[in-house]
């Protein structure tokens, strides 16, 4: 299936809650929908027989000037295909339902946007640091982290 | 080393060798110096191509150990986050003196890559622990490696055993002196206090040494 008849396909059955498709040739073609019906919407791209993403490629935070994105990078090994889907999350309250449950892979991808950019995943099993250490302060990929001057004594500026 | 040499020397050859004890310990440890394997990123490939026969470490007499308790000095090889400070102090701590630390590639020297950007990098492992040898490189090519290990054998080689003070520069007597004033100090606190200080206040006998037991100070 095309970008197109994904977006199309996926506005017939959720309507508001699916908000818009860009598509151009630089970039992978993605849609943005709204957070709160994801869970219910990724089950449908996994299980319905002209969807059937059963693989999620990659899972990822970003930071904008006007908000918090979660990115889903979704690929159909069965009937190869792929689509993008975005989640716009305000940057006081991100949170957003997590996708364990549809993708196990997502638990990992999960854990380390909340590291690095403070994303909050509502019922996911073990939402804690990943990568950087656990008594670490602060987002480290967010646009307005600051370096801390230490850490455990050890200087950080070059 | 000079050791052997001597079997052919004129005057003191046939067979027979006269040296310093100190030569000959030294001799035997510069040539088993057993390593602490500490690989951290892309410099521990290169140092694996180092372990494999077309450069074949071990005839150095370079053995790898998994313990810090058997290894005389420790390979530092890749970008120390700081995630892994505390791990690479405590397994420095944990080794028993005389030991020596050799530092692999841009990132163990410096930051490397990282030196701006990098939130999540030590900026050299020095900070941590004292380093003998620095091998620059990103990576460092084994021959450049190679050249390291041979410095750090020439300075177990010649390093001082017995009256070590009669042997030392002015600038490394003073910091001595003030060093053992300060675990002189700690100790009586100690007393005192009724605390017990880790060892990790009594390192070498370098310069390096007493920056460190300034920061264990403040900390
Ligand atoms: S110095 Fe270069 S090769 Fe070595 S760990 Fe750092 S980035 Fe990797």
């Amino acid at each position: 299936m095309t970008a197109n008849e994904i977006y199309e396909k996926l506005k017939s059955e959720f309507g508001d809650e699916i908000i818009s498709l860009t598509e151009d040739a630089a970039n992978e073609a993605f849609i943005v929908v709204k957070p709160q019906r994801i869970v219910e919407i990724c089950l449908v791209l996994r299980d319905d027989p002209n969807f059937k993403f059963d693989y999620m490629a990659n899972l990822t935070g970003m930071d904008y000037p006007n908000n918090l994105t979660v990115v889903y990078h979704l690929y159909s090994i069965p009937l190869n295909h792929r689509i993008v889907l975005k989640v716009e999350l305000n940057k006081e309250n991100p949170s957003v339902e997590s996708v364990e449950k549809v993708w196990k892979t997502a638990n990992w991808h999960e854990r380390e946007a909340y590291d690095m950019f403070g994303i909050i995943f509502e019922n996911h099993p073990f939402l804690v640091r990943i990568l950087t250490p656990y008594d670490w302060e602060g987002h480290p990929l967010r646009k307005d982290y600051k370096e801390p001057e230490t850490y455990h004594g050890v200087k950080i500026a070059y | 080393m000079g050791l052997l040499n001597r079997l052919d020397d004129p005057i003191q050859g046939d067979g027979i060798i006269l040296g310093t004890v100190e030569d000959l310990l030294n001799w035997g440890r510069s040539k088993s110096d057993w390593y602490l394997q500490f690989g951290l990123a892309c410099c521990a490939i290169e140092f694996m191509a180092l372990n494999a026969a077309h450069f074949d470490m071990m005839r150095f007499g370079a053995i790898p150990r998994t313990s810090p308790r058997q290894a005389d000095f420790i390979i530092v090889s890749g970008t120390v986050t700081l995630k892994m400070a505390d791990r690479i102090k405590t397994l420095y701590e944990q080794m028993s003196e005389p030991r020596y630390v050799m530092s692999m590639g841009s990132c163990a020297n410096t930051g490397g890559p990282y030196w701006e950007h990098g939130y999540h990098v030590v900026k050299g492992v020095d900070r941590l622990i004292p380093v003998d040898v620095y091998v620059p490189g990103c990576p460092p090519r084994p021959e450049a490696f190679f050249e390291g290990l041979v410095k750090l054998q020439k300075m177990i080689s010649t390093q001082a055993i017995f009256r070590k003070r009669e042997k030392m520069s002015a600038e490394d007597l003073a910091a001595l002196e003030l060093r053992n004033k300060k675990i002189q100090e700690y100790n009586e606190r100690a007393a005192q206090e009724n605390i017990e200080f880790t060892n990790a206040k009594h390192v070498g006998y370098s310069r390096y040494s007493l920056d460190f037991l300034n920061k264990g100070e403040q900390s």
